[in-house]
């Protein structure tokens, strides 16, 4: 699983242009399933058959990142967000595009006082000389990815778009361990969930599950002086109660915390006020899906380096096993 | 009628969200000859339908019928009517602008205390419609109510003018301009089978696109639009979004939608084979009906042609003659050589590749 995440952090794929990761997923799926199918949206859906109930989980493939909007004669570009974005943390990023071509992000110096800079005030410097050799490199509607190494330290992961690789990687290694189950298991690797819980929407509507888990990250209260949030990296993966686009179904949550106390997983509970997942656009898909969500509590999401840790992905990967081997 | 001649005729018409019947009246007796089914959806969309000639994608074209607008919210004691906008007005804006309320069409105006008798403070600071009313001459709240009803919708009271250099200054070019454009689309028969879609309450919610498209279940859906354009004196370019006269511009990405590639790609290609002048939106604001069709069933491959407004969601818009025709030109366009979505979501490779060999021929280079 490690070098599955590492491969697929790495893989470029902001929302809205996730050919590639798809692509990738496609690869370490294809033998691991009976069936591979895409939408309009992208969605990459790969179905294990069954008789028994249909149960979708889906992670997100897409990660967040930045669009040229603008050129300007001395080759500098200037951009908006895909997904979240806070300034502070674009600012001196480097970033990359799907061609390879690598970009620093900087702000214009002239500016009174720091805290006023805002993505508008900012541009992309990759070395141009004008316009005309910026477009040799880049064009406008290009979209960009944020850099940042692959490391495995302590048990832990610390990576760029671990948000939501990671979840990606933990459908793929559970889909590695054929769980023994006559259940119809739905692998989604959706598209632009950054931008607004989207491919998710789609997915949910082509496949009409029984039920849906989304696995995604989730914040952490374990840092210093941080918001509170009752999740530590390490303790387990979090069972989601609710995040700010759902409500988990009570029999969803309550049978997920019921699989892992009587197979002894460690688990946590989350209360996500901030960001929402996948499962807020599935529960809410065709006459209504009972929906949660298995999260890997996470450190840093948005930034360029996320740390999470290996066990609580493990043990994810317990759980879901466990979840989708269920009777219902 | 000419496209342009409809264009006025609409932009002189009322149709704030949630109250778009005359609109549709109209658009309807413009379009019904030329389309072979059509009705209107308990929201209000009129849904129009006209078939094709031979196979194809199901395509939506999408124009909304609504405009931003006011609701009088409370009659005073004084006879000034207390209001609320409907959809995204500036309150600056509103402050001395010419208005319409009601089925009767009462006129009124919003007035603002006269410049002499404010304070330096209240000349500089920022106007809140909180302190603003509308006046319609009555001198108190029994001779005010005898006209108006709290409820009642407000429109601005301004009639298109053509003026400059092939310029258009009207209201609710937002999106009167699409409807124009589509019931001219509409006029032609293509090979794929259309579903003109006329839709209500974009403007607060992108709410009819999204019972509309529930209806059409589209492959393929092209929204036309009146967008953002900021080309004026003082403006840095990065922040121009669209420029008036350079082409109908093509939307990459805003608020609510990235579009499809394969689309967008079509659509660049298509214009350049035909000599048609486009630019891109270069900014990633605003929102249209394609973030609610984009996501509609098992997902829709969408994009956006729009007009470049300038002083958009004023009563006082200007938009480019040229730039609605070349609109009008490149959907037609498009329309004629667009191919069908295979089951994985994107265009069948067959009529791709004879479309990217159409292309390379006139010079053209290859799909990124």
């Amino acid at each position: 699983m490690l070098e599955n995440i590492k491969t697929l952090t790495q893989t470029f794929g902001p929302s809205g242009r996730e050919r590639k990761i798809a692509d990738s997923i496609r690869g370490l799926m294809q033998d691991k399933v009976d069936e591979i199918r895409t939408d309009a949206m992208g969605n990459l859906i790969c179905v294990k058959r069954g008789s028994g109930k249909k149960i979708m989980l889906a992670a997100h493939m897409d990660e967040i990142g930045i669009i040229v909007t603008y050129i300007d004669d001395k080759g500098f570009l200037r951009f908006g967000n895909i997904g979240g974005l806070p300034p502070f943390i674009v600012l001196g990023q480097s970033v990359r595009f799907e061609n390879g071509v690598t970009g620093v992000i900087w702000y214009e110096e002239n500016i009174d006082n720091i805290k006023n800079v805002n993505l508008g005030k900012m541009y992309i410097d990759i070395g141009a000389a004008s316009r005309e050799d910026a477009e040799k490199l880049v064009r406008v509607g290009d979209m960009a990815v944020f850099e940042g190494n692959t490391v495995s330290q302590n048990g832990k992961i610390i990576s760029k778009a671990l948000d939501d690789r990671i979840g990606c990687a933990i459908l793929i290694e559970l889909a590695a361990q054929n769980p023994d189950t006559d259940n119809e298991i739905y692998y989604v690797f959706t598209t632009q969930e950054e931008v607004g819980l989207k491919g998710a929407k789609t997915a949910a509507f082509g496949i009409v599950p029984d039920m849906a888990l989304a696995i995604d990250v989730c914040d952490t209260g374990d840092t210093p002086n941080c918001k509170p949030m009752a999740v530590k990296l390490g303790d387990g993966p979090a069972i989601k109660i609710k995040d700010r686009s759902v409500i988990a179904h009570p029999h969803i949550k309550d049978m997920l915390i019921k699989l892992a106390e009587e197979n002894d997983i460690p688990y946590q509970l989350e209360i996500m006020m901030d960001g929402g997942t996948d499962a807020g656009s599935i529960h809410t898909t065709a006459g209504g899906i009972p929906s949660g969500g298995v999260s890997i509590p996470t450190r840093y999401i948005h930034g360029t380096a996320e740390m999470a840790d290996m066990g609580d992905a493990e043990n994810a990967v317990k759980l879901l096993k466990k979840f989708v081997e269920a009777m219902f | 009628m000419s496209a342009l001649e409809n264009l006025k005729k609409l932009t002189a018409l009322d149709g704030v969200s949630g109250d778009e019947k005359q609109v549709r009246d109209y658009i309807l007796s413009q379009v019904k000859d030329y389309v072979d089914d059509y009705w209107v959806d308990n929201l209000g969309n009129l849904i129009t339908y006209k078939k094709g000639m031979g196979s194809g994608p199901r395509v939506m074209l999408d124009a909304h019928m609504d405009e931003v607008g006011l609701m009088v919210t409370q009659i005073n004691s004084d006879g000034l009517l207390k209001f609320q906008t409907v959809g995204g007005i500036e309150d600056r804006v509103l402050v001395g602008k010419r208005v319409r309320i009601g089925e009767n069409k009462v006129p009124g105006v919003i007035g603002l205390k006269p410049i002499h008798l404010q304070d330096s403070t209240e000349r500089t600071g920022a106007v809140n419609k909180k302190r603003l009313a509308i006046d319609i001459g009555a001198k108190d709240r029994e001779q005010a109510e005898a006209k108006v009803e709290v409820g009642d919708i407000v429109s601005f009271a301004y009639d298109p003018v053509e003026f400059g250099d092939n310029k258009l200054m009207a209201k609710a070019l937002d999106d009167r301009v699409g409807c124009a454009a589509l019931i001219e689309i509409l006029k032609e028969r293509y090979e794929c089978d259309i579903y003109g879609c006329f839709t209500v309450q974009e403007e607060i919610g992108l709410k009819g696109a999204k019972t509309a498209s529930f209806q059409v279940m589209p492959d393929v859906a092209i929204v036309l639009e009146g967008t953002t354009c900021y080309d004026l004196p003082g403006a840095e370019k990065q922040d121009m979004s669209t420029r008036c006269g350079h082409g109908p511009a093509l939307t990459i990405m805003d608020r609510s939608v990235i579009v499809d590639s394969e689309l967008l790609a079509l659509l660049t290609d298509v214009a350049k084979l035909k000599g048609i002048p486009y630019q891109y939106k270069q900014t990633i604001s605003g929102g249209t009906d394609a973030g609610r069709i984009q996501v509609n069933g098992t997902g829709v491959k969408v994009a956006v042609i729009a007009v470049p407004c300038r002083y958009i969601h004023t009563p006082v818009s200007v938009m480019d003659i040229s730039d609605f025709e070349n609109m009008i030109r490149l959907a037609k366009e498009v329309l004629k050589t667009i191919p069908q979505v295979g089951p994985d979501g994107r265009f069948i490779k067959a009529a791709e590749e004879e479309h990217i060999s159409l292309y390379k021929e006139e010079g053209g280079k290859e799909y990124a």
